[in-house]
């Protein structure tokens, strides 16, 4: 009898009960959560699938589509080529400050155009791109579905996957190789902007050094199939989040928010695995 | 803004993103000196290649006229087998020299070709016999170490 007055005071089953309920509820939480997540990763690739699908409209009416990469790409032309530039110059004034201590200042040219071409200007570019274009897109079409311009155009028997999601994932996958390269051909001007014209590395070794090393497979075309990559992932994320936000003024800046993180989360982490592909055992 | 300047704008934008496509390609890249032209493959076997790399280049008097395209292990001879194309305008005899060489105290390894006096020309799958190996750097400090001390021992007798 006493024993049992002790259980129930010190450790009551009661109290046991609370806490393994607690932790069940929390694993629940932590279940649902990954759930949902593994849910919306099914429905952007059927989202995707149904996208390139039903894109005929898109290519047909090119208009719609050119109309398109004048948003994505011509309005965004103005903060790629500025950021290119600057991050060029950069580039040569740091390289300079290195090489220059091992006598090797004139490959100056080799550093600013590889790291450009095969890093920075996808990468960069592409990030430029998330947070210029892709949020724009994401809060476009939120807010179409906010407003019900959506489901006015299923009223109207128009699908609006193909009237208005195809043509902005179009274009921003047409717009985005064009301004990576366009971010690495400034970059390089930057660079020698610096690196010839303001420190005086000489102009022909800077440019036949580069011209030596840069290769046009291995460097150059890796670095578009990159652009090229980040394009699609970039603009599948901002059409998926636009189209899937909560119809509300809140909902609309969440998800443009959402966009701009996890196409940069993607950016770094598929330019993560594309050099791994690519430029790992390149040379055998 | 009408519709036809939001296609001249695009237009420009088109084209001047082929434009840098093209001015990587061109002026940063080596699509100007990459060539299409007609080659021919031979093979050099030696005995070590140092460093050498696929796609590493094969220069006669400095000049590139061909570029390594593989390099493999031969299990009979336990050397290295080096298979390079040539460049079809240039002929070579049939003593030509390979040697493995490197560009500046750190640069990359190249094959060098000597060529020499033989009437007959080198043919398309040809081999290359006189080969010289790459210099091992730990191989020439040991032999410079053990040729000082023999310098040492002559001394004291």
């Amino acid at each position: 009898m006493p024993r049992r007055i002790t259980q129930r005071t010190s450790k009551s089953p009661l109290s046991e009960m609370t806490q393994i309920a607690a932790l069940r509820s929390r694993l629940e939480r932590l279940g649902s959560a990954v759930t949902s997540q593994v849910w919306r990763l099914g429905y952007a690739s059927r989202f995707l699938f149904y996208l390139v699908m039903h894109s005929g409209t898109a290519l047909r009416r090119f208009r719609l589509t050119i109309a398109e990469i004048y948003f994505a790409g011509v309005l965004s032309l103005v903060i790629i080529l500025v950021s290119g530039l600057f991050v060029g110059m950069v580039l040569a004034l740091q390289g300079y400050e290195t090489l220059q201590r091992f006598g090797a200042s004139e490959s100056l040219g080799v550093l600013v155009a590889l790291s450009l071409v095969r890093e920075l200007g996808p990468v960069v570019a592409g990030l430029l791109f998330a947070s210029r274009a892709g949020s724009a897109i994401t809060a476009e079409i939120g807010l179409m579905k906010a407003t019900e311009q959506i489901s006015a155009m299923e009223m109207m028997a128009v699908d609006p996957i193909a009237r208005v999601v195809a043509p902005r994932f179009w274009g921003g996958v047409i717009s985005m190789p064009l301004l990576a390269a366009l971010f690495s051909a400034a970059g390089i001007f930057g660079g020698y902007l610096v690196g010839v014209q303001l420190i005086g590395v000489d102009a022909g070794a800077f440019w036949s050094q580069m011209q030596a090393a840069v290769d046009l497979r291995n460097d150059i075309m890796n670095g578009v199939i990159k652009s090229v990559v980040f394009g699609v992932a970039v603009t599948w994320i901002s059409v998926f989040e636009g189209y899937d936000a909560v119809p509300t003024a809140e909902g609309v800046s969440r998800a443009t928010t959402r966009t701009v993180v996890t196409s940069s989360l993607a950016i770094l982490a598929l330019d993560f695995v594309l050099t791994a592909l690519m430029f790992t055992g390149g040379n055998h | 803004m009408n519709r036809s300047m939001i296609d001249l704008w695009v237009g420009i934008f088109v084209a001047v993103g082929f434009g840098a496509l093209l001015f990587l390609a061109l002026k940063v890249g080596n699509l100007a000196t990459f060539s299409t032209a007609d080659t021919y493959l031979v093979e050099a076997k030696f005995a070590n290649i140092g460093g050498l790399k696929v796609r590493g280049p094969v220069k006669s008097a400095g000049v590139v006229v061909g570029r390594v395209t593989a390099i493999r292990f031969d299990t009979g001879s336990y050397e290295a087998v080096v298979s390079m194309t040539l460049d079809a305008h240039y002929k070579f005899p049939r003593d030509t020299t390979a040697k493995i060489l490197t560009s500046g105290i750190l640069g990359e390894q190249y094959i060098g070709l000597e060529a020499g006096a033989d009437s007959k020309m080198l043919e398309a799958g040809g081999n290359l016999r006189l080969t010289q190996s790459a210099v091992v750097l730990e191989n020439l400090i040991s032999q410079f170490l053990f040729n000082k001390a023999a310098e040492g021992k002559d001394e004291k007798k």
